[in-house]
């Protein structure tokens, strides 16, 4: 924290980052919490910049601002208006008590750490490494066992998502199925 | 006027249309001598000029310095040098060369939207056999600026029941990205405004963002049809995303690097476009681009047939105007990435060394916005469930089995010693028939049948299955 500018960066993208967090559940529209959402997920990925994790900076916003959003989107226009409602629940209280439980994680984590900091001369020498190569290489080298469980993990879900679409229109494929000429077509159409 | 009825020409046909309409040498025959006079002075004079910059590069006086115009990067590097010299700190240097890249992207962005709408619409007018805007201006040149004062003039009209922070803010938001994508895209070996490690994922989030303002516009108008339009956006973003970020993986697997300027590097070093090696990546992100940035065959978004104008139904005025902008800015951005990504960006085979790379880019990102209107002139457009169809069936299968021969390829790539021209040959070869093979025994597997598409007698719509499936929709079977 010696430059300036990183000192701004930080406080203006932090106030952007919270302001827009609170905005989240303060908003009574659920459209619009979605939308500051999206905000402080960006911020995120700003803090993440001043932080010179260019990687993770730009995956931020490929996956949350870029591809949850769009889940989010889905599940707002797909459930009936009434429930676009982003009012009080009865899940109040066990999001609050979740909250505590990862701030205060993340104090302890910030406190208790014996922060490497490198200043001045030292700083320069390690310049601006490149973390794509590092973190590929850990991903494929050291951490194969972690990366291999999520892909499997990943493979799961998408057979659940296809198992849970086809289940139902299985009926409707097996009566197409004695019409060979209609079922490339209606096969599409059950879809 | 007279009652006497006019004597009407008979119709000519449409290949005779086609056969008398003129060509641009006939209008160039056409002008009046002083400016073909004033063109033939300037040709010599640009003939003239172009022989004193090969007699400069070939003599080697131009290298690295700050005047060295083939790359701009140079004179920046200088003027950062000096800067440094000042001993103000770095922040000035990075703010001074920072905001001449800012305004430099901004210019040639506002340049080209000036100009693009009116390319856009001649070029369509002679793909149909019609004259255009002809009338603002010489060769109605003019139009465009004529077309945005008129935007300005108008109200801009907020909808009743509009959500009016969020119909608002689309217009404004929706331009950002289209503005930053354009960072790490190199203009030449030092010329990139953002020449990060990261920059092709850069380029495939930031432009991921766009559909949020989308889907806001569209939400917030309180129109139906821009609500429609605004879900087929995000359906079709979602969709396509996928068959890109793959194909681009492919890219990434060969180069070895996420760096958009070593991308281009590599392709120049090895003098081999990723085109020829990667035929059906560079297929795939083109054909995904149009769905993208919602060019024909895949503006379902805004067909102006069926929804209007899609997600910018409600908006009036200069609103509009911002969107039709980012559209055409846009497709000039997929033109560049198109070019950086599979035509060798701003390398050309050792031409780089004389024309300045810029102008290579430039003309390359050109041709494949002509590309993006050739299109629009000739193709229909495609349904909704043909393009998810398309997008989920056929290019992501595809991709995913692409991804896996280049991994292959890459391997033995890097451990074959060999001449470079063997070694790319043979995957230019290998790959162009694995496509041809993959595509058709996919599109068999899948259920395209030819015969089912062109029929040798009559067939009722039932048999082919559309009536058969209105009526399952119907009864509810």
């Amino acid at each position: 924290m010696d430059s300036t500018g990183i000192v701004i960066a930080f406080y203006v993208l932090s106030a952007i980052t919270v302001a827009s967090a609170l905005s989240v559940f303060v908003m009574r529209n659920l459209v619009h919490a979605i939308v500051f959402l999206v905000m402080a997920f960006i911020g995120m990925a700003g803090l993440f910049v001043t932080l010179s994790a260019d990687f993770i900076a730009v995956a931020q916003i490929l996956i949350y601002a870029g591809a949850i959003s769009v889940l989010l989107v889905f599940a707002v226009m797909l459930t009936p208006l009434a429930s676009r409602n982003n009012g009080n629940s009865l899940y109040v209280g066990p999001g609050a008590l979740l909250g505590a439980a990862i701030a205060a994680i993340v104090v302890f984590t910030a406190v208790d750490v014996q922060w490497n900091e490198l200043t001045g001369a030292a700083l320069e020498a390690r310049a601006f490494p490149d973390t794509i190569a590092t973190i590929g290489d850990l991903l494929l080298g050291r951490h194969v066992l972690a990366f291999e469980v999520a892909s499997v993990l990943l493979l799961f879900a998408l057979l659940g998502a296809i198992v849970l679409v086809t289940d139902r229109g299985a009926a409707e494929t097996s009566e197409d199925a004695e019409d060979p000429a209609a079922a490339g077509v209606t096969t599409e159409e059950a879809r | 006027m007279s009652d006497q009825p006019v004597p009407r020409r008979p119709a000519t046909p449409m290949a005779q249309q086609i056969l008398d309409r003129g060509s641009l040498l006939d209008d160039a025959k056409r002008l009046p001598s002083g400016v073909k006079a004033a063109g033939a002075v300037f040709a010599l004079g640009f003939l003239a000029v172009n022989v004193a910059i090969a007699y400069i590069v070939i003599d080697g006086r131009l290298d690295g310095h700050w005047y060295d115009f083939r790359d701009l990067g140079n004179a920046i590097a200088q003027l950062r040098t000096e800067l440094d010299d000042t001993g103000t700190g770095p922040w000035l240097s990075y703010w001074v060369t920072g905001l001449i890249g800012g305004v430099a992207i901004l210019s040639f962005l506002g340049g080209f939207l000036l100009i693009g709408s009116w390319i856009e619409r001649r070029l369509l007018a002679r793909f149909q056999i019609r004259m255009g805007p002809n009338r603002v201006g010489p060769f109605g040149l003019l139009q465009p600026l004529a077309d945005a004062l008129k935007l300005m003039q108008k109200e801009v009209l907020i909808p009743i029941g509009a959500d009016r922070l969020l119909f608002f803010l689309p217009p404004i938001l929706v331009f950002i990205p289209a503005m930053l994508a354009w960072g790490p895209v190199p203009w030449a070996p030092n010329m990139a405004y953002l020449d990060i490690n990261v920059g092709l994922l850069y380029v495939i989030s930031i432009t991921s963002l766009s559909v949020l303002a989308i889907w806001m516009a569209g939400w917030s108008s309180n129109n139906h049809y821009a609500l429609l339009g605004a879900m087929r956006t995000v359906a079709m973003m979602v969709s396509y995303e996928i068959p890109i970020s793959l194909s681009l993986l492919v890219v990434v697997l060969l180069t070895g690097s996420l760096n958009l300027n070593e991308i281009v590097a590599w392709q120049g070093s090895h003098n081999v476009w990723m085109a020829f090696l990667l035929p059906f990546s560079m297929f795939t992100f083109f054909f995904s681009s149009t769905a993208e940035i919602n060019r024909t065959p895949n503006d379902i978004a805004e067909a102006e047939s069926e929804i209007v104008a899609g997600f910018h139904t409600e908006y009036s005025g200069m609103k509009a105007g911002l969107f039709l902008a980012v559209e055409l800015g846009n497709a000039l951005l997929v033109g560049a990435l198109f070019a950086t990504f599979f035509l060798g960006g701003y390398t050309m085979f050792g031409l780089e060394e004389w024309v300045p790379p810029y102008l290579i880019l430039a003309v390359k990102a050109t041709t494949g916005y002509f590309f993006f209107i050739w299109l629009r002139g000739t193709l229909p457009r495609f349904r909704i469930d043909q393009l998810m169809t398309f997008a989920w069936k056929y290019l992501i299968p595809l991709s995913i089995a692409n991804v896996l021969i280049v991994a292959v390829e890459a391997t033995i790539a890097a451990r074959w010693e060999a001449e470079g021209i063997v070694i790319y040959g043979s995957f230019a070869l290998v790959n162009l028939a694995l496509t041809v093979y993959a595509v058709r025994a996919w599109a068999r597997v899948i259920g395209y049948s030819a015969e089912l598409e062109h029929p040798e007698g009559p067939r009722t719509a039932d048999r082919i299955g559309g009536l058969k499936a209105a009526r399952q929709i119907r009864t509810g079977a």
